[in-house]
């Protein structure tokens, strides 16, 4: 009997060639073509009175150089608004190159093309640009004050405006026993993976094609972008993703200004260019995400039971919104949790400032929703003197499917469609030892230590649609090839997707390979994306295996003359239920699906027309029945499947310098059945690390200028392996019913509650409010300072 | 064509003597991945924080993006595909990561690598508090560093184990 590959903890097959270093990145890529530099604005808000690129003339090795009046056609066009939502009614996109106006330091001006990027910056450093400096908008209250504006045709700064109510909250709120309200911020952090964007186009001057291959999350998406900007045939363009070194959101955004002036130019040149961004260039002229400042009005009972909540924020999404309200949508459609909140408002606005665009960040806005909700719980509970854990008990949802009442990202609305949050919330009490806290604090206060614990409750909207396919082909040697559209980051997919795929058809893990965001291979799929990969191309596949074992299957059966019912699939050999003794491999099945002409090799011979003339008065394929042992499928949900999970952390705060550590750091995280629960432990981890970070160390330190002040990784304080805790964690597995392997999205579930579970901890350890995030040792010693007059809280 | 002036260097890449003309101001990491064609060595920041270049120069780690190639002369430089036989036969220290997923997207993975190597070498058995501190000059986005700790405890038992076996 073989082994189920699902649910197997094995290790990834990508990994060999990654740890030796035979990764191919997209820097890796053709070596010595031309290279792209970008001069870009150092400014925050101007207007460009003229261009001077005649000193980059006599620097040797300079192959070009561009400004917006060379971009061709559409080219020369704004960058396209991806995702359209009624509630945006002042939509603005950049240029790949800027027309007149720069709206956010980094944004490019003017694009050489070398020998080489030494050549190339050296060339960018002789373009003069004569800027007229115009006042910029930093920060969400300039943006709300609107003294001045980012764009003149918006002079309120306001790109979008939402409403949502389920109920009546302020009715609700009204009648409840007890009312609170809240202020809270949340600030800018960034995806920073360790590899930067990227783009090469080759464009081929014989066929007058174009192959371009891109670090993006999203090839379909950027090949139709590219083909729209250069008024090329869809057929006439591949794009092509490489081994990416992390994205974590930021390159979903496409395309990016970068990616259509290269295209562009490789065309223009008839050659091969290539542009790698690099660390500052990262910060400056990519994406960041997170800024919020929040409202909430919420009414309870006794037990801390929710009758009303109104909530308002306002989303800073920098200088232009290619990417719509994708990140403030989650925020308000995520800030109910797992929590039964019978009436509920939330309003927001998304407003320009002169700052790097933002785009999702892991978790892409549901931890802001998060944050409003966890904050509001703990101020619940201490309003009513109650445990933390019992006030979430109380409130949690217990019967599914449980609607919403809210249109989520898919434009579905919200239904959480399984999960057992009392279960979850009995296994942290008990991982973190919630009861033994009160012990372990009053130890610690006789040593003179201060020490808090926190708790923090998410659900996540995953795997949304609107589709993800999968094709997969078995070879006359019986490799099987599986093909599907989305792109890899670092997800194992060339694992996961494997092993759904052996136990479906049937074969050896060792003969499935998976290729992943390759447009010549799946010209349909939209991209990988708010913890989707794993539900949308994994059920994808899952079902084009079931086709291609149902084909396999009648093809063996017309050969062994038996019923395809009574036929299986192990270990890569049909045979008869029972009678392993009439078989025949998959390999020569894959043979006899194609019927030959000609023989290429040994096996092939037996696919031939006198080896297999095919039954009197019947065509060679049986109608209905395609060549090849291949084909595929497509996997598109009703809606999103809601995954969830809670963290809970112990942190310590030094009684003299404030300095904050995280003493443990517990998860219980329930994505379903999970394919192999290695890759997902991986992955809980990887979003702790990005939650830690973010609460404590991570913020884009802008001034009033709109300069950007900490963009190296000497100064952003990216968590190294000192500032991360060991995490412990524990599973559920309730499996979601909207898909039929009854997975949930995992990929982002470690980062969202990471910001409400340190600040809860960290208000638990010093009794001071905690309403302003990322925190770090001198806020909090300055916070200490400003509450001391005040009259201290009860210790707990 | 550039005129930029030249240096000829003469260096021990991976075992092997190499003399290559460089431009003088060209970095270690950029003649490693652009001229040597090892493109294994990785550029993350290109300011020597966060350590994905990080190459063996005589046997120590080093950011190659903070040294020039000539810079390199005479000295023998091991990179991550100098650890391992290539995909097929991974070194001890690849495949501690292999065996612990101690990576995601694998990016950062080759300056973890050749650091743990020269670490592991001093270090025979390290604490998991110790196998945290070595690798805390590095960074990684994806893996929270839990599994590289592990990674880092595995490396140590392979090591000697293949050097046994050798």
């Amino acid at each position: 009997m073989t082994t189920r590959m699902f649910g197997q903890s094995i290790t990834r097959r990508e990994d060999p060639r990654l740890v030796t270093g035979a990764g191919a990145y997209l820097d890796d890529l053709a070596p010595g073509v031309l290279a792209a530099a970008f001069v870009r604005s150092p400014h925050a808000h101007a207007r460009i009175r003229d261009i001077d690129v005649a000193g980059t003339l006599d620097v040797p090795g300079v192959v070009a150089v561009w400004t917006h009046e060379d971009l061709p056609g559409a080219a020369a066009e704004r960058l396209p608004m991806l995702l359209p939502h009624p509630s945006i009614s002042s939509p603005h996109t950049g240029f790949a190159l800027a027309r007149d106006h720069v709206n956010h330091v980094g944004e490019p001006v003017a694009m050489v093309v070398a020998e080489n990027r030494y050549i190339a910056e050296d060339a960018c450093g002789r373009i003069e640009v004569d800027y007229e400096l115009l006042p910029p908008v930093v920060g969400l209250p300039a943006a709300r004050e609107a003294a001045r504006a980012v764009h003149d045709e918006t002079p309120d700064n306001v790109a979008a405006h939402h409403v949502q109510t389920v109920g009546d909250a302020a009715a609700a709120i009204d009648s409840a026993p007890h009312v609170l309200d809240l202020e809270l911020e949340i600030e800018r952090s960034a995806c920073i993976p360790m590899e930067g964007k990227g783009v090469i186009a080759r464009w081929n001057s014989e066929d007058r094609t174009m192959v371009v291959h891109s670090s993006t999350q999203t090839s379909t998406g950027l090949r139709a972008a590219l083909a729209a900007k250069l008024g090329l045939a869809l057929t006439d363009i591949e794009v092509i993703t490489p081994d990416v070194g992390g994205a974590f959101g930021v390159k979903i955004n496409h395309p990016w200004p970068e990616e259509v002036a290269v295209a562009c130019a490789a065309r223009a040149l008839s050659t091969t260019v290539k542009w790698t961004e690099d660390r500052r260039e990262h910060f400056i002229s990519s994406a960041h995400e997170r800024g919020q400042l929040q409202r909430v009005r919420v009414g309870f009972d006794d037990s801390g039971r929710i009758r009303g909540l109104d909530v308002q924020f306002w989303h800073d999404n920098g200088a232009y919104l290619p990417y719509g309200v994708i990140c403030p949508l989650n925020t308000s459609t995520h800030v109910l949790g797992p929590y039964l909140v019978p009436d509920y408002r939330v309003e927001f606005w998304s407003m320009y400032t002169n700052t790097v665009i933002v785009t999702p960040y892991r978790g892409a806005g549901r931890p802001q929703g998060v944050y409003i909700m966890e904050r509001t719980m703990d101020a619940i509970a201490e309003r009513l003197g109650m445990d933390r854990t019992e006030v979430r008990m109380n409130n949690f949802v217990r019967e599914f499917p449980h609607p919403l009442g809210v249109i989520m990202q898919d434009g579905a609305e919200g239904v959480l469609d399984s999960g057992d949050y009392v279960a979850s919330m009995d296994k942290l009490r008990a991982l973190v030892g919630w009861e033994d806290f009160v012990e372990f604090r009053e130890q610690a206060r006789a040593e003179g230590r201060r020490v808090g614990i926190g708790v923090a409750c998410y659900v996540e909207s995953t795997g949304a649609g609107p589709y993800e396919g999968g094709h997969i082909e078995v070879e006359t040697s019986g490799r099987v090839n599986v093909f599907t559209g989305l792109t890899t980051q670092g997800q194992a997919h060339a694992t996961v997707f494997a092993q759904i795929v052996a136990d479906e058809l049937g074969v050896p893990i060792d003969q499935v390979h998976v290729t992943t965001g390759d447009t010549r291979k799946m010209a349909y799929s939209v991209g990988t994306w708010g913890s989707r990969g794993a539900v949308m191309s994994g059920n994808a596949v899952h079902l084009a295996a079931r086709k291609v074992k149902e084909k396999a299957l009648a093809i063996a059966g017309d050969n062994l003359e038996v019923d395809p019912g009574d036929l299986e699939i192990v270990d890569g050999t049909v045979r008869v239920k029972g009678d392993p003794s009439a078989s025949m491999p998959l390999s020569a099945v894959s043979v006899l699906s194609n019927p030959l002409r000609y023989a290429f090799d040994e096996s092939a011979k037996a696919a031939t027309q006198f080896a297999r003339p095919p039954a009197p008065g019947a065509p060679p394929v049986t109608p209905g029945r395609a060549p090849g042992l291949e084909d595929q499928d497509f996997f598109s949900p009703v809606r999103s499947t809601f995954a969830s999970g809670m963290h809970a952390a112990i942190v310590e705060t030094d009684p003299d310098t404030a300095d904050i550590r995280i003493l443990r750091y517990c998860v219980v995280h329930d994505c379903g059945p999970m394919i192999n629960p290695l890759v997902v432990e991986g992955q809980v981890h990887g979003g702790v690390a990005q939650g830690v970070g973010g609460a404590l160390y991570e913020r884009m330190a802008y001034d009033d200028m709109g300069q950007l002040l900490n963009a190296s990784f000497m100064d952003f304080l990216m968590p190294f392996a000192s500032e991360v805790p060991h995490i412990e964690t524990d599973h559920l597995e309730t499996p979601s019913p909207l898909n039929p392997l009854g997975i949930k999205g995992a990929g982002e579930a470690g980062t969202i509650p990471g910001t409400a579970v340190i600040a809860a901890a960290i208000e638990d350890a010093e009794g001071i409010p905690i309403r302003r995030m990322p925190i770090s040792p001198s806020e909090l010693w300055q916070l200490r300072r400003e509450t001391a007059d005040a009259p201290a809280p009860a210790a707990r | 064509m550039s005129s930029e002036p030249t240096s000829t260097v003469r260096l021990s890449v991976n075992g092997v003597d190499r003399t290559v003309d460089v431009p003088d101001r060209q970095l270690l990491s950029d003649a490693l991945r652009h001229t040597l064609g090892l493109t294994g060595t990785h550029v993350g920041c290109e300011h020597g924080v966060c350590g994905a270049c990080t190459v063996q120069l005589d046997g120590r780690p080093v950011r190659s993006c903070l040294m020039f190639a000539a810079s390199a002369e005479g000295h023998e430089i091991t990179t991550v595909e100098g650890l391992g036989n290539g995909p097929d036969d991974p070194g001890p220290v690849q495949q501690a990561f292999i065996d612990c997923h101690g990576l995601q997207c694998g990016f950062c993975t080759p300056g973890f690598v050749t650091t743990i190597d020269a670490y592991v070498r001093e270090n025979p058995d390290p604490s998991e508090e110790e196998a945290r501190e070595a690798i805390s000059g590095n960074l990684c986005r994806c893996t929270g560093y839990q599994n590289i700790v592990r990674s880092v405890c595995r490396a140590a038992e392979l090591v000697p184990e293949r050097e046994e076996d050798a």
